[in-house]
């Protein structure tokens, strides 16, 4: 059952709603607002929506019911969520939740009996580089300790609302190491698109077919080739023509900002200080494949840039930079809008992206038909990384020859990597393409590392006998994300942290990635609990295989790299850990007994077996 | 019959024709040729989450239910591999839910236990994750067992396209999905939900059962006490 009951729901609601508008595509915004002023979604609520929206119920508690940030049971007035990260991990962070709710007298992931406070896990919050992090109310907290958390308990008990909470609990930095052609020169705002109207589209397409520039989420997809896609898009629908060139095309850019892979933060600093860049390679984009309307999809965890970002996209327009007729180009308009997200990773897939800002839960599509030809309610559209936007405004402005110089001739241009984990500079470096790892090491302060997650959960995972590799498309593919572990890191937990991660992000959709993550995690735990066999080893490594080959998209697909990757590189690892027995049963006899012994009140050697 | 049937696609070593439109599934079905599924309904559109149906084109694994079938593919669907692979998803849909088949009243007309007799499934191999699921009776006519449901969504794709009502959505993320229905109070006696209604016929298990019929028929000569899920679903394509 649910709860029904909130005063004043009305007062709430009309605001809400009204500020909203009557479009669908707004479910998720609208129900981000009414979680933030009720700490849930009541159930009234949720009827109140449907009805305003002319949705059925179920379609907007299906949404409620998928992200996050959003619940359909109160969470505290002050919902604290630590990033779960195993960056976080290795600096203290299971042991900084446990103190918190030690002073609070709280249980993790209960809500106090006052209905104050709540204390919980949430997946990286994209502050690797000064965790412990966390979320609270949705805000990040950084660089926690146990002074920090004296603080904040206190701020808490006193009930002092957020904004008078001292500033610097909140504070962000960039934390930029390495410039190079993206970050080592400002933006100036309009000049990139100056270039491009003086060129035209055509010929700007053609810059950056020069340029090489391939996707910078990781996949690799190159750019050019995706915007030429969906500008020839003629996008049918049973049968009928609903858009075409000569016609009135709707066409869509969308900036993925869904920055989820553990590990990577690179994509909150160019949002942070180079968003005139991200907004200009946006706007390029949309001259040339004749788009009037664009998305940056802000992950939930990145909402303290939207203030920023909203400024920004003001002033842009107040220059002639956004809105009719750009810089003075008849026929040129284009605006973007910032959607934000509320705790999902798999909304970092580009259809369910597209599936959350048409305001559904975030479950990637059936493909084919891709984005490119139907995408943003089923119109031809281009989704390119926050990255990938920031290079096109470059290549605009400079040319795809300049672009083509840097890098590698299959990888061209500079990539920006997060670098966490253990090393004494963790922050933003940026490199040309076909920089080693070995080098990267040295530069950020590595001492004696051992391994290094590349990509994130989704990647792989290198040993140190393999620092010479490069990070490149046709070596080592990588969206950004760089985490270093030294010698004293014990790898198994790095590889049970991803195992819980993709379990609690797995949409659901498909059987194998549904189930399958739960199994890898159960696997886990078991080898974790001193349980495992090498049977264990053999059925993860037959999961990763399903996991690998049947799952619906990237997200189940990749799921089982880091337990693969760990029993491959570093077996050991595992087999320490493992009893030597053929096998043993997951079913744990003392554990079993644990509810009884709270039940009791007892945990003396006889309540033990 | 529409267009002409001149294009083919092989599907392990046999010629199949297909009409442009047509999935891989469709193809298949037409040309009786069975590829095990779960969620696929050819009434429905295809929904592609399942993956029992996933075949093996060009060398690349895909869903057959949701791909076009495109002149000249290779498909290869009845290997050892991939039936080896249905059984372990079959196995995921037992484990993660409650499916106790010998006290279930949909026992000899359920898919789940067909196709798991089809794939020659003799054990869940995995550890059962026991959930804890609601059971609703609050429907004068309607037993919502969620223990059952494999999230295969026909119920909510039925009542959505066919009925026009919306009874069903799915809510919730991961394992912890759940079918939730149209109703403040969350229980299907408080929805428009009728007997009569599509979405109250379509369900593949026993998680959506018409009361008071459990037992009219006898085990033993229930559908799939007799016939394989194979032969039973070849001939609907046919009839």
């Amino acid at each position: 059952m649910q709860q029904t009951d909130s005063p004043d729901l009305p007062r709430i609601m009309v605001p809400i709603l009204a500020r909203h508008g009557s479009d669908s595509a707004q479910l998720l915004q609208i129900l981000r607002d009414v979680q933030d002023v009720c700490h849930f979604v009541p159930a009234d609520a949720i009827d109140q929506i449907a009805a305003h929206l002319g949705v059925s119920r179920v379609t907007v508690e299906g949404v409620a019911g998928f992200y996050s940030f959003l619940s359909t049971q109160p969470v505290g007035q002050y919902h604290l969520l630590f990033s779960n990260n195993i960056t976080d991990q290795m600096l203290g962070k299971d042991e900084l939740l446990q103190y918190l709710c030690n002073k609070l007298w709280l249980e993790r992931s209960r809500v106090s009996e006052d209905g104050l406070v709540s204390v919980d896990n949430t997946s990286c919050t994209g502050m690797c580089d000064q965790g412990p992090a966390a979320l609270i109310n949705g805000w990040p907290l950084t660089n926690l300790d146990q002074n920090r958390l004296d603080l904040i308990a206190e701020l808490i008990r006193s009930q002092k609302p957020l904004a008078d909470w001292p500033p610097m609990l909140f504070e962000v930095v960039d934390n930029i190491r390495r410039t190079d052609a993206l970050l080592g020169e400002a933006c100036v705002p309009g000049a990139a698109i100056k270039q491009a109207l003086a060129r035209g589209a055509k010929e700007t397409l053609s810059e950056m077919d020069k340029s090489n520039l391939r996707g910078r989420g990781g996949a690799g997809f190159k750019t050019a080739s995706k915007w030429s896609f969906c500008h020839a898009a003629i996008a049918e629908e049973e049968g009928s023509v609903i858009c075409d060139i000569g016609g009135n095309p709707e066409r869509f850019i969308v900036c993925n900002a869904d920055e989820g892979e553990p590990g990577t933060f690179k994509d909150r600093v160019l949002l942070n200080s180079y968003a005139d860049m991200v907004f200009e390679g946006m706007t390029v984009g949309a001259y040339v494949v004749g788009a009037s309307k664009g998305f940056l999809y802000l992950r939930g965890e990145y909402r303290y840039l939207l203030k920023n970002l909203e400024a920004v996209l003001k002033r842009r327009r107040e220059a002639g930079l956004l809105g009719d007729n750009i810089l003075g180009q008849t026929g040129f308009s284009f605006d973007i809008e910032v959607h934000l997200g509320a705790g999902a990773y798999i909304c970092g897939e580009e259809s369910a992206l597209i599936e959350s800002l048409e305001g559904k839960p975030g479950r990637p599509r059936n493909r084919p038909p891709f984005p490119v030809t139907h995408g943003y309610k089923g119109r031809p559209t281009v989704v390119d990384n926050v990255e990938t936007f920031a290079c096109s405004a470059r290549i605009a402005e400079k040319g795809g020859a300049w672009f083509a110089a840097m890098g590698t001739a299959q990888s061209t241009g500079t990539k920006l990597l997060s670098i966490s984990g253990d090393i004494a500079r963790p922050g933003i470096y940026e490199y040309p393409f076909g920089v080693t790892v070995r080098q990267i090491l040295d530069d950020a302060g590595a001492d004696e590392p051992f391994a290094v997650q590349i990509s994130g959960p989704s990647g792989t995972m290198i040993s140190w006998k393999e620092f010479d590799r490069k990070i490149a498309f046709e070596d080592l593919p990588t969206a950004g994300a760089f985490m270093v572990f030294n010698r004293k890191r014990d790898l198994f937990l790095t590889a049970h942290n991803f195992a819980h991660f993709f379990a609690h992000e797995s949409c659901g959709f498909c059987t194998p990635c549904r189930v399958g993550t739960q199994l890898q995690k159960k696997i886990m735990d078991k080898i974790s609990g001193g349980h495992g066999t090498i049977c264990d080893m053999e059925e993860l490594k037959r999961l990763g295989h399903i996991l690998k080959t049947m799952s619906h998209c990237g997200l189940g697909s990749s799921a089982a790299n880091p337990m693969l990757d760990a029993m491959e590189k570093f077996p050991d690892v595992f087999e320490r850990k493992l009893k030597a027995l053929a096998f043993e049963p997951a079913f744990d006899l003392d554990g079993a007994l644990e509810t009884a012994r709270k039940i009791t009140g007892r945990d003396d050697e006889w309540a033990h077996l | 019959m529409g267009a002409p049937m001149s294009k083919t696609i092989t599907i392990d070593g046999k010629s199949i024709p297909f009409k442009d439109g047509q999935t891989i599934m469709d193809a298949a079905m037409a040309a009786d040729v069975y590829i095990p599924h779960l969620c696929h309904n050819p009434e429905f559109k295809p929904h592609g989450s399942c993956k029992l149906c996933t075949v093996k084109v060009n060398g690349r694994n895909v869903a057959s239910c949701t791909m076009p079938a495109v002149e000249g593919q290779q498909v290869l669907s009845d290997t050892l591999e991939l039936n080896d692979e249905r059984l372990s998803l079959t196995q995921m849909l037992f484990v993660e839910g409650n499916h106790i088949c010998p006290s279930c009243e949909k026992s000899g007309n359920c898919q789940l236990q067909a196709v798991a007799y089809y794939l020659g499934m003799m054990s869940p191999h995995y550890n059962h994750f026991y959930p804890q699921r609601e059971v609703d009776a609050s429907h004068p006519d309607m037993l919502l067992d969620r223990n059952r449901c494999i999230y295969c969504e026909l119920c909510v794709r039925a009542s959505r396209d066919v009925d026009g009502k919306s009874v069903f959505g799915l809510s919730g993320r991961g394992i912890g999905s759940t079918l939730v229905v149209n109703s403040t109070s969350g229980l299907l006696g408080d929805t428009n939900l009728a007997a009569t209604d599509k979405a109250a016929q379509v369900c593949p298990t026993g998680a959506l059962l018409k009361k008071r019929q459990g037992f009219t028929v006898p085990i033993g000569q229930r559908i799939f006490d007799h016939r394989t899920i194979k032969d039973v679903q070849l001939g609907e394509e046919h009839e």
